[in-house]
């Protein structure tokens, strides 16, 4: 029999669990996370919600794949005109207030560093936490920018941004249903400033778990799941923006 | 994906709320799913003995509804069809045994992310409440079909159900869209990250295969469902025109322009066709499971299955234009279509081969889950024989949307389907209520239920060629169609008496669950890892062991074992093939 096993090809630090390494223990809800029996995997969890983020992405892919497709389809489509009885293509190319997005996109970019920062702040404490639990050893203090934050307030000038343009875009007449293209910039845009505020959300619950002194392993599972989603959405903003400026 | 606890890490919940309602349980959730589908299928059923009767009788006052009019009629016919593609045939087999028994059987505790799988449950239970609630509103429930086609679907002055049904119809379907990408995440992730000690991908039973192919077909379908209903939203009610053209409606132009009603018709079977998969899959796993425990010999071509699953999976998302063969699409296009579809017929066909090969020479006893397994077999080959015939675009124009089409897919997609959930149901029942069903019971409802089936499905395919068509409330008046009312009589008869014996198994069911002979833990001496657990089985499964799997899932008749299987748990030492 050959085996197909993708995910045991990660090394797991922290299984302890005589190498059945797939299971996770059932957890006595106490404990500080780290040493002993019955206290949660940490490593495990990780990878697991990596992989769930993983494939939870696609599906988010595939909605966009699904409005790329319509995008594309009715922008080839000719349309009836009623008063000549011609078929005539009624694609109307939108003008984008580019100048603004481009800012809109330095601003997301700029964020998806931070979060990166984010990340690894988190990391690198967790990394650090067991030495630093050892009575009377001291790392001295660590620079601890709020790198989240920072992700935060660049999310919310993004969003901010997204929506002084859409002022823009009304401002020049395109409305929701003004014609199918500008449909189009609308839909698409909502739709990714959607999924970016569900990622702001998850951010904010990191904020709240650091306040309820959660175990800074299970935050950092958030954080980092968090941080790929946030770069995952910088990307699929850089392709929805080229989308609607060069296939306009 | 929010929270920080995501991994199981609950102990036995006390309190009857967390315990029975939100429960994070992938036991309880998948029960709570089974419920909710069988709800739903007595629902969906009802409305079909509705349009059964409304074909023969008319003009019958029927109680509780009236006499039936044109738009009652088809709004019971999208209901009936949402109702039975949505929340039956997707829900049960995957979402409902799937929770139950896929970490079972791979060993797991519980499903990878419980909070998760506990709100993909709600929010099938919300969509589905949604749904029922367009037969309260106003107009009553939507005319467009369970396809939804535009621009009908897409216009609130285009019928009396059109209105706020529609749009509580399409919300449904994109609520369940969301449920139903959180579950195959789930799925998915499980499979893949929490398989137990030696359970390799390669021994993995064939339902956990196929519970896994239908997830990956899920999370790839839903979401192009998802965004074409947000489309459609969008066109109902901001005044948007992707699917609408320059439609005139009762003299009044409408405000839309240069739409395509094609185009939903491409992103909804895109999604459409997969979903057929979707729904047939989980019961392919059931019986291979079941005829190989019941024909006491592995499962013929063990590998070949998997990958005739694999390849049913792939193609299944490269045929969707084979519904449109009568929109006008270049031949050329249509040509490849029919050429991908007929080529489903290679996979089907190995899978059909090997489920008679496992059953040849096999020592088989007849219990009640054999039965439904041999009928989906059945009713696997008698639906599917008609696909080919509806893949070729010479056929297909003059068959489409005629009663030929409701004969194939309702053997195939729903009945054989079914059937593979009935057959789950009797084979599971033991594990999961830790009594046996009655089994005379069992086969009282098997036979009159595949007797019943072929009598109902079987004649359609003779009148859709006679020319009867699908969407008519009403064709008793119709000159030619006259020849045809004993064979519809007939069927409705058919369904009348097929109806009456569910609730039998409704009855089975229910009896059994608290009068029942007590079960075993392993009652049909299957080989799979959810029988070597107590019945039912604790709150973690496996009652704090971890399983070590050391052999393959259908061990049967090994030579020179000292049993006539060898369960996936038994020490290595175990003489196998």
């Amino acid at each position: 029999m050959t085996t197909l096993t993708p995910t045991r090809t990660i090394k797991d630090p922290k299984t302890g669990q005589g190498g059945s390494g797939v299971h996770p223990p059932i957890s006595d809800g106490g404990g500080d996370g780290r040493g002993g029996n019955g206290s949660p995997d940490y490593g495990q969890r990780l990878r697991r919600t990596r992989l769930g983020l993983l494939i939870g992405l696609m599906s988010v892919t595939m909605l966009f794949v699904g409005f790329t497709s319509a995008y594309i389809v009715r922008r080839g489509l000719p349309t009836l005109d009623e008063r000549t009885s011609t078929y005539v293509r009624d694609w109307i190319p939108v003008n984008l207030p580019v100048a603004l997005l481009l800012v809109n996109t330095g601003l997301l970019l700029v964020s998806s560093i931070t979060m990166e920062l984010a990340r690894r702040q988190i990391t690198r404490q967790v990394a650090l936490a067991p030495v630093q639990s050892i009575p009377g050893v001291s790392l001295g203090e660590e620079r601890s920018f709020p790198w989240l934050g920072a992700t935060v307030a660049l999310g919310l000038g993004f969003l901010t941004g997204q929506w002084m343009a859409w002022r823009e875009l009304a401002n020049r007449g395109f409305y929701l249903a003004t014609s199918a293209s500008s449909s189009f910039v609308y839909l698409l845009t909502a739709a990714h400033a959607v999924h970016l505020a569900g990622g702001m959300v998850v951010l904010l619950y990191a904020a709240i778990t650091s306040l309820l002194r959660k175990p800074v392993e299970a935050r950092r599972i958030v954080v980092d799941i968090a941080a790929w989603y946030w770069h995952f959405m910088a990307l699929l903003w850089i392709y929805i923006f080229a989308l609607l400026e060069f296939a306009r | 994906m929010a929270t920080g606890e995501i991994i199981h890490a609950h102990a036995a919940p006390q309190g009857f709320i967390r315990k029975y309602v939100f429960s994070l349980d992938h036991k309880v959730i998948g029960l709570q799913y089974y419920f909710l589908a069988l709800i739903a299928v007595f629902v969906g059923m009802a409305l079909s003995l509705l349009m059964r009767i409304h074909m023969i009788w008319p003009t019958a006052v029927l109680p509780l509804v009236g006499e039936i009019k044109p738009e009652t009629y088809l709004s019971l016919l999208t209901m009936h069809g949402t109702i039975m593609v949505f929340f039956v045939l997707t829900t049960a087999p995957q979402s409902g045994f799937g929770n139950y028994f896929l970490p079972i059987q791979i060993g797991a505790p519980d499903m990878a992310f419980p909070v998760l799988n506990m709100l993909s449950y709600w929010t099938t239970f919300v969509a589905f409440v949604i749904l029922i609630a367009a037969f309260f509103v106003p107009g009553g429930a939507p005319l467009h079909g369970w396809t939804g086609y535009a621009p009908l679907s897409a216009l609130p002055t285009a019928g009396p159900g059109q209105q706020l049904g529609a749009d509580l119809w399409i919300t449904s379907i994109a609520i369940f869209c969301i449920a139903s990408l959180m579950g195959a995440l789930n799925f998915i992730t499980t499979t893949l990250d929490l398989r137990a000690k030696g359970m390799t991908m390669m021994r993995m039973p064939l339902t956990c295969w196929a519970w896994f192919i239908t997830a990956i077909l899920g999370l790839l379908a839903f979401g192009v469902l998802l965004s074409a209903g947000i489309l459609l939203l969008l066109d109902r009610n901001l005044g948007t025109s992707f699917y609408v053209p320059l439609v005139v409606v009762n003299g009044q132009v409408m405000g839309h322009k240069g739409g395509s009603p094609l185009l939903w018709q491409h992103l909804f079977w895109f999604f459409g066709h997969p979903e057929v998969y979707i729904a047939i899959l989980p019961s392919m796993g059931v019986t291979s499971q079941l005829l190989s425990t019941f024909s006491r010999k592995p499962i013929f071509g063990y590998r070949a299955m998997v990958y005739a699953l694999m390849a049913i999976g792939l193609l299944g998302f490269m045929v969707w234009g084979h519904h449109m063969f009568m929109s006008g699409m270049s031949p050329y296009s249509a040509f490849a279509f029919s050429i991908m579809t007929m080529a489903i017929g290679v996979p089907s066909a190995i899978k059909t081969f090997n489920w008679l090969g496992t059953l040849r020479k096999g020592r088989v006893r007849f219990h009640t889950p054999m039965l439904f397994a041999i009928g989906f077999v059945s009713l696997f080959v008698s639906g599917g024989l008609s696909g080919p015939f509806l893949a070729q675009p010479v056929l297909d124009i003059p068959l489409h949307d005629t009663a030929f089409v409701v004969g194939h897919f309702h053997l195939i997609m729903g009945v054989a389907s079914i059937f593979g959930i009935f057959g789950a149901t009797y084979y599971w029942f033991p594990k999961m209520f830790g009594r046996m069903m009655n089994e005379t019971l069992g086969k009282i409802h098997f036979f009159v239920t595949l007797v019943g089936t072929y009598s109902i499905f079987m004649p359609m395919h003779y009148l859709g060629m006679a020319g009867q068509t699908r969407r008519y409330s009403q064709f008793t008046e119709v000159a030619y169609m006259q020849r045809l009312i004993p064979l519809n009589t007939f069927i409705t008869f058919a369904a009348f008496i097929t109806i009456a014996v569910q609730f039998v198994f409704l009855f089975n069911l229910f009896w059994s669950m608290f009068k029942g002979p007590k079960a075993s833990d392993n009652p049909w001496e299957a080989t799979t890892v959810e029988w070597t657990t107590t019945t039912p089985p604790p709150h973690d499964n496996f009652g704090g062991k971890t399983p070590v799997v050391n052999h393959g899932p259908y061990e049967y008749s090994v030579p020179g074992a000292p049993r006539d299987y060898i369960m996936q748990t038994d020490p290595a030492t175990v003489k196998a093939h």
